[in-house]
C-alpha cells in the first residue's frame, strides 16, 4: 500500500529525514517510535503533505500514485488519514459542519452524490458512539475548548466518518489519561480490517499495548535504526532508548 | 463647475425660496460653517487615510428636491430586494424621502419633514437636532446641515414596541447624471419604545452618486434600539455619513455596521451615553475587494457614570481594498465605574490590500475597566492545512475560515431575514455555499 524509499525531509535549513524506507501493507499496523526530536512527527506530517515541510529526497508511492506529487487534499481524498498531535481549533465552525463539508468533498471526489441529511446524520451518531463523543460537542466550534482528551477522540471521530486507507496517528496518547487512551484505541481497532493499514507514531509503548501492531521501527535521527514485531517495544519500554543510542554508538 | 459651486448653487436656490421657513436661520449658520471648515483634506488627523478631495473636483449635480418621475429603483436581482420590501420602508429617492414609495405604521411611528416638525416639537427638535456638530471637525456635516429643511424627523412613540423593521431605504440614481444627495434624519426614540432600523444604499446607474448623510438618534430613558446599516453598493456609488446615538440613560442599544462593496465610503459612528447606566453594542464588517475604501470611525463617549460598551469591528480585505478602522473611546471625568471594550481584527487576502487600525482611549476618570485589541493578520496556515487533510480543497478551506470569521458579525443582525440575506451574500462573494 504504502512504499516509502529513501525519505528526505528539511525544514529551513535544517534535514530531519534522512534516508528513510518503509513498506506497509494493508491490513497491517506499523509503529513508528523513537526519542524525542529524531523526526517521528516529521515523517507523518510529509505523508500528509505539510507544506512547511521541503521534501528533498526520495520517493513516496501510495497504491500506485506518487504521493508527494499531490496536495494535502488529494492524499486524504486517495485515503490518506492524519490524526494530529495538537489537533487544531477553528472557532466558528462547528464540528458538525466540518465533517459534512469534508464527507461531501471526498464523496465529490467519488463521483457521488452528496450525503443526504439523515443518512449523515445517521452515520454521525454511530460514529460518535464509537469514541463516545458527546453530542453537545458537535454543534460547537471545532475543536474549540474541548479537553485534550475530547480533542484526540474527536480525531478518531473523523477518521471513522472518512474511512481511509491508511491512518496515520501522530502521538494520538499524548496528554491521554488511560480511559481516554483505552476509548481511542477501541475506537481505531474497530476501524482496522484487511484492507486498511494504521501507523502509529509514539513515544511510549503504552498505546501500543492497546493497539497491538505488527511492526516496529525505530527512527533515531532521521533513520529508520532498528525493525521488529510487537516485542521490540516491550524491549524499548524495558530498556529506554538509550541502549540504542549506545548500540549506535559503538557500531 | 465643482462640487463647491455647486452645492453654493443649490443652498441658494433654496435660500430664496421661502425664507421664512422654519429652520432657515440654522441651516444659514451651517453653510456658513461649511464654508468656513471646507472639505475635509487629509491635513486633518481623522481623515488622514480617506481622500475624498478627487470625488470633489468631479461634476455632480447636487439634488434638492425629489425627481419628478419615480425613477428605476433598486434592480430585483439584489439579494436585499426581498429583504427590505417588507415591513416599515421608508424611501429616500436621491437623497430626498418619499413618502409615495414608503409605508409604515401609524401606531407605533409618526413621520414629519424636518421643518413642520420643527414648528410642532419645537423643543425637542431644538434639543436633538444638530447633536453630532460637536464631533465632526470638518465641512461636510455642516453642509449636511445647511440643507435641514430637507430632512425628516421620525418619532417611534412613547412605550411603542415596533413589530416590524424599519427599513430605510436610500436609492441613487445615476443612469443620466452624477449626483450628490444629502439625506438627513432625526429620530427619537421615546421612552420604554422598542425599534430595530436598517438603512440599506442602492445605486443604479453608470453614473456616480456620492452621499453625504446625517443621522441622528436620541434614545430616551429605558429604551431599546437597534440600528443595522448595510452597504453593497457598486464601486461607482461613494458615502460618507454619520450616525451619532445619544443615549438618555437606561437605554439599550445595539448596532452593526456591514460593509461589502462600494467605492470611497466613511462611516462614522458615535455612540454618546449623556446619562448614567446605558448599554451599547457597536459592531461592525467590512469585507472588501477591488478598489473600495471603508473607514469606520466610531467614538463612544461616556459623560456619566456606570455606562457598558462593547465594540468588535472585523475586516477581510482583499484585492487592492483599503480599510481603515478608528476607535475612539472618551471617558470623561464623571465617568466613573465605566466598562469599555474595543476589538479590532483583520485579515489581510491581497497583497495589495492595507489597513491603518487605531484605537485611541482618552480616559479621565480612576475607575474603569476599558481594553483595546487591534490585529491584522493573514488567513491561519495551520487551521488551513488542518482542513486540507480532511480533503477539503484550499479554496473550499479559505472560504470556511472567512466565512466562520464574518459570522460573528453577521450573526449580531437581529433580523433574521436580513442576516440570511447577507450569510448568502457573503458565501457568494466567497464562492461557496452557506455552511
Amino acid at each position: 500500500m504504502l512504499h516509502i524509499e529513501n525519505l528526505q525531509a528539511s525544514i529551513g535549513e535544517k534535514e530531519i529525514l534522512k534516508g528513510i524506507n518503509l513498506d506497509i501493507k494493508a491490513g497491517e499496523v506499523h509503529a513508528i517510535m523513537g526519542p524525542n526530536g529524531s523526526g517521528k512527527s516529521t515523517l507523518a506530517s510529509v505523508l500528509a503533505g505539510k507544506p512547511d515541510y521541503e521534501v528533498t529526497g526520495g520517493t513516496v508511492d501510495f497504491l500506485g500514485k506518487d504521493l508527494l506529487e499531490l496536495a494535502p487534499e488529494e492524499r486524504a481524498r486517495e485515503g490518506v488519514f492524519l490524526a494530529f498531535q495538537y489537533p487544531v481549533e477553528i472557532p466558528g465552525v462547528s464540528t458538525t459542519n466540518f465533517i459534512k463539508t469534508a464527507v461531501n468533498e471526498m464523496r465529490k471526489h467519488r463521483g457521488e452524490e452528496p450525503m443526504d441529511a439523515v443518512a449523515f446524520l445517521k452515520l454521525m451518531k454511530e460514529k460518535m458512539k464509537l469514541v463516545q463523543l458527546d453530542k453537545d460537542l458537535t454543534g460547537r466550534s471545532l475543536n474549540e475548548g474541548f479537553s485534550g482528551g475530547e480533542k484526540k477522540r474527536n480525531e478518531i471521530f473523523q477518521m471513522a466518518m472518512l474511512e481511509p486507507k491508511l491512518a496515520i496517528l501522530d502521538e494520538t496518547d499524548s496528554g491521554l489519561d488511560i480511559d481516554a487512551l483505552r476509548i481511542v484505541a477501541q475506537g481505531v481497532n474497530a476501524l482496522r480490517s484487511k484492507d486498511n493499514a494504521v501507523l502509529v507514531v509514539t513515544h511510549y509503548q503504552r498505546l501500543l499495548d492497546y493497539i497491538v501492531p505488527d511492526y516496529v521501527h525505530v527512527l533515531y535521527n532521521g533513520r529508520i535504526v532498528r525493525s521488529g514485531g510487537k516485542e521490540l517495544a516491550l524491549e524499548l519500554e524495558e530498556k529506554g532508548y538509550d541502549f540504542i543510542k549506545a548500540e549506535l554508538e559503538t557500531a | 463647475m465643482n462640487l463647491d459651486t455647486e452645492v453654493a448653487a443649490a443652498f441658494e436656490l433654496l435660500a430664496k425660496e421661502d425664507a421664512q421657513r422654519p429652520l432657515t436661520a440654522t441651516a444659514q449658520q451651517a453653510f456658513n460653517n461649511y464654508q468656513q471648515l471646507g472639505w475635509p483634506t487629509q491635513k486633518l488627523e481623522a481623515w488622514k487615510y480617506t481622500r475624498v478631495s478627487q470625488l470633489v473636483q468631479k461634476p455632480f449635480r447636487v439634488t434638492v428636491s425629489a425627481p419628478e418621475q419615480t425613477p428605476v429603483l433598486l434592480p430585483q436581482t439584489h439579494r436585499l430586494a426581498v429583504v427590505v420590501n417588507t415591513g416599515n420602508q421608508l424611501v429616500f429617492v436621491n437623497g430626498i424621502f418619499t413618502p409615495s414609495l414608503s409605508a409604515y405604521d401609524k401606531e407605533t411611528l409618526e413621520l414629519l419633514p424636518l421643518p413642520e416638525a420643527a414648528q410642532q416639537y419645537p423643543e425637542q427638535i431644538n434639543t436633538y437636532l444638530d447633536q453630532s456638530k460637536k464631533y465632526a471637525a470638518d465641512g461636510m456635516q455642516a453642509l449636511n446641515t445647511a440643507f435641514v429643511q430637507n430632512g425628516l424627523f421620525i418619532r417611534v412613540k412613547k412605550n411603542a414596541v415596533v413589530a416590524e423593521p424599519v427599513f430605510i431605504n436610500h436609492y441613487t440614481n445615476g443612469q443620466s447624471e452624477s449626483l450628490f444627495v444629502q439625506p438627513r434624519i432625526l429620530i427619537l426614540v421615546e421612552e420604554n419604545a422598542q425599534v430595530q432600523f436598517a438603512e440599506c444604499y442602492f445605486h443604479t446607474g453608470s453614473e456616480e452618486s456620492f452621499t453625504n448623510e446625517v443621522t441622528e438618534i436620541t434614545v430616551m430613558e429605558n429604551a431599546r434600539l437597534e440600528y443595522y446599516k448595510i452597504q453593497d453598493m457598486p464601486a461607482n456609488a461613494h458615502h460618507v455619513g454619520t450616525t451619532h446615538i445619544q443615549q438618555a440613560g437606561k437605554c439599550f442599544t445595539h448596532c452593526a455596521t456591514i460593509t461589502l462593496n462600494g467605492g470611497t465610503i466613511r462611516n462614522n459612528l458615535n455612540m454618546v451615553f449623556g446619562k448614567e447606566n446605558n448599554e451599547g453594542h457597536l459592531y461592525g464588517l467590512y469585507l472588501v475587494n477591488g478598489n473600495t475604501h471603508v473607514d469606520n470611525h466610531t467614538v463612544v463617549d461616556n459623560t456619566k457614570p456606570g455606562c457598558f460598551s462593547n465594540e468588535l469591528y472585523k475586516g477581510v480585505i482583499d484585492g487592492k481594498a483599503t480599510a481603515v478602522f478608528n476607535g475612539r473611546i472618551y471617558v470623561r471625568k464623571d465617568a466613573q465605574k465605566t466598562n469599555a471594550y474595543q476589538s479590532n481584527r483583520n485579515i489581510l487576502l491581497g497583497a495589495n490590500a492595507s489597513v491603518n487600525a487605531k484605537p485611541q482611549l482618552e480616559i479621565f476618570a480612576d475607575d474603569v475597566k476599558c481594553s483595546h485589541g487591534c490585529t491584522v493578520g493573514r488567513l491561519d496556515e495551520t487551521a488551513l492545512f488542518y482542513m486540507r487533510t480532511r480533503g477539503i480543497s484550499e479554496d473550499k478551506a479559505r472560504a470556511l475560515l472567512l466565512q466562520a470569521f464574518a459570522a460573528d458579525i453577521v450573526d449580531q443582525v437581529h433580523i433574521p431575514a436580513l442576516q440570511q440575506a447577507l450569510k448568502e451574500m457573503i458565501a457568494e462573494r466567497l464562492h461557496t455555499e452557506l455552511i
